[in-house]
């Protein structure tokens, strides 16, 4: 299968390219089109960097990176890339609806494709139907990031990129929002790029696990979750397998730390 | 622990009760201390002038409402202005908003009479006041309302290819609003007593000039009088303030 992302040796830091603090160093990576994949980390290894420069929303200082075999900014300017940060980001001054339709309101002049209005097809799709008049204070933390979602998902995006985004949730509603979005994944085919803190959450969710070491960030351990899986991604979080594949997660963590 | 919140009924009278004693208390009090009238007069004989110089205080009503309106709307929308200027230049804003502050720290009274020497003793030294006081806080607080999107926010509208009037208008601004009318509420009463303060320094017409007239002839309770009417035109602008407020900030 192609690839939705391929770095050769990217290089990425702030500070401009002299005096620059380096958080990504040399990374070689390739992302399967429509694969699930998670992003483990510690704290500054560059999990949520590497985000934004696939997202063109950071320049890297080196080496090369090639989206849905374009440019960041190409695809950025097609609209093929959606973003859920952590905090869901919703305007509060905005419906429930109006947040879902933001992307029908601006961009539209670089944008070469038109976009259907599928808000409230994507508000009942994630269990949010009837909650299209309210404003986003009334929502729990969890249905906010449902919103999120929604507003991300509405230009139909080809690859998806999700920055900790149910870091903030009690655990029975990340659990939920978790099997939610893998439904999600399988009816859409998107390419999701989910970084998180949890091993749980990445072992669960992706295809495969990429675990970040800091200082400057570089790949520190790959692991392809297939094989614990059945068809279509599917597992029990109790699964041997794959409590086997957190604590081998867990130890590759633990020395990227 | 904290207290149980009043109920609504509550609310509205034990304010109206509290004022309602403390206009008892004056009205009878001043007689048993024997406080002469020329010093400050009873409730009852303020009323008494809206009563008998209604005409009066309606003609010296008239040009400071004119004034305070007039000021107020060209001085904030002067801030609102320079304020979007600014945020979309930061260059600009680096050269001039420190000579704006320093050009704040000048006591509006010290600056009257400059005004008024450059635009003479008609409305106009008077609207330039009551503008030149709305605009410093709005100004400011507008920086700041433009600028409070978080970077979450501003990498949202990037990834969406949003352009600058798009940032502008569907970011920026509705993000500014609570602060530009929380400026708004107190311009509305400084608007008023910019007017009265260019009336003071050269006027024979409005609240100002009733007031400086008042005083020096013993007038107190007409003095008072204008007093409670200025009062009543800052209460009357905040109260537009808001209710344009809950119109637009619905968050």
């Amino acid at each position: 299968m192609a690839n939705a992302i391929e770095t050769r040796g990217l290089d990425v830091g702030y500070g401009g390219r002299q005096a620059a603090v380096k958080v990504l160093s040399g990374l070689d990576l390739n992302v399967e089109a429509g694969s699930f994949l998670s992003i483990l980390g510690p704290s500054g290894c560059g999990k949520s960097t590497l985000l934004r420069v696939v997202a063109d929303l950071l320049d890297p200082l080196g080496g090369t990176i090639s989206v849905l075999g374009d440019t960041p900014h190409a695809v950025r300017s097609r609209r093929d890339v959606g973003f859920v940060f952590q905090d869901s980001t919703l305007l509060p001054w905005r419906t429930v609806r109006d947040n879902v339709r933001l992307p029908l309101g601006v961009g539209q002049v670089s944008l070469t494709r038109s976009i259907e209005d599928r808000s409230d097809e994507l508000l009942e799709l994630m269990g949010l139907a009837g909650f299209g008049e309210r404003l986003p204070h009334q929502l729990s933390g969890g249905q906010r990031q449902r919103v999120a979602i929604a507003r991300a998902l509405l230009g139909q995006p080809k690859l998806l990129l999700m920055d900790e985004p149910f870091g903030a949730l009690d655990e029975i509603t990340r659990d939920r929002l978790n099997d939610e979005l893998l439904t999600l994944w399988r009816r859409t085919g998107t390419t999701i790029l989910f970084v998180t803190h949890s091993i749980a959450e990445a072992a669960y969710l992706g295809e495969r696990v990429i675990v970040l070491a800091a200082n400057p960030g570089r790949l520190a351990k790959d692991i392809d979750m297939r094989p614990f899986k059945q068809d279509g991604n599917r597992c029990s979080r109790e699964d041997p397998a794959i409590v086997a594949a957190m604590a081998e997660l867990r130890t590759a963590l633990e020395r990227a730390s | 622990m904290r207290p149980a919140p009043l109920s609504p009924q509550a609310a509205i009278a034990l304010p109206v009760l509290g004022a309602a004693s403390i206009l008892l208390t004056w009205q009878f009090l001043l007689p048993v201390l024997g406080v002469p009238a020329y010093i400050v007069p009873t409730p009852t004989a303020i009323f008494g002038v809206f009563q008998r110089n209604f005409a009066l205080l309606v003609d010296n009503l008239r040009p400071t409402l004119i004034e305070a309106l007039a000021g107020f709307v060209i001085g904030n929308l002067a801030a609102v202005l320079l304020a979007v200027l600014f945020v979309h230049n930061r260059i600009l804003q680096a050269a001039y908003f420190p000579i704006v502050l320093f050009f704040n720290t000048i006591p509006i009274l010290a600056l009257s009479p400059i005004i008024i020497l450059i635009f003479g003793l008609g409305m106009t030294p008077k609207i330039v006041i009551a503008a030149v006081i709305c605009f410093f806080p709005t100004l400011v607080n507008m920086i700041r309302g433009l600028d409070s999107a978080s970077d979450n926010e501003h990498e949202l509208f990037r990834v969406l290819s949003a352009t600058r009037w798009e940032i502008f208008r569907s970011l920026r601004l509705p993000r500014a609003l609570p602060m530009l009318f929380s400026s708004l509420r107190i311009a509305s009463a400084t608007a008023v007593i910019g007017a009265i303060v260019g009336e003071w320094i050269g006027s024979d017409k409005g609240l100002g000039a009733l007031i400086i007239q008042a005083s020096f002839n013993y007038q107190s309770d007409r003095l008072y009088a204008a007093i409670v009417l200025s009062s009543g035109l800052s209460i009357a602008l905040f109260s537009a303030v808001v209710l344009i407020e809950r119109r637009l900030v619905k968050y």
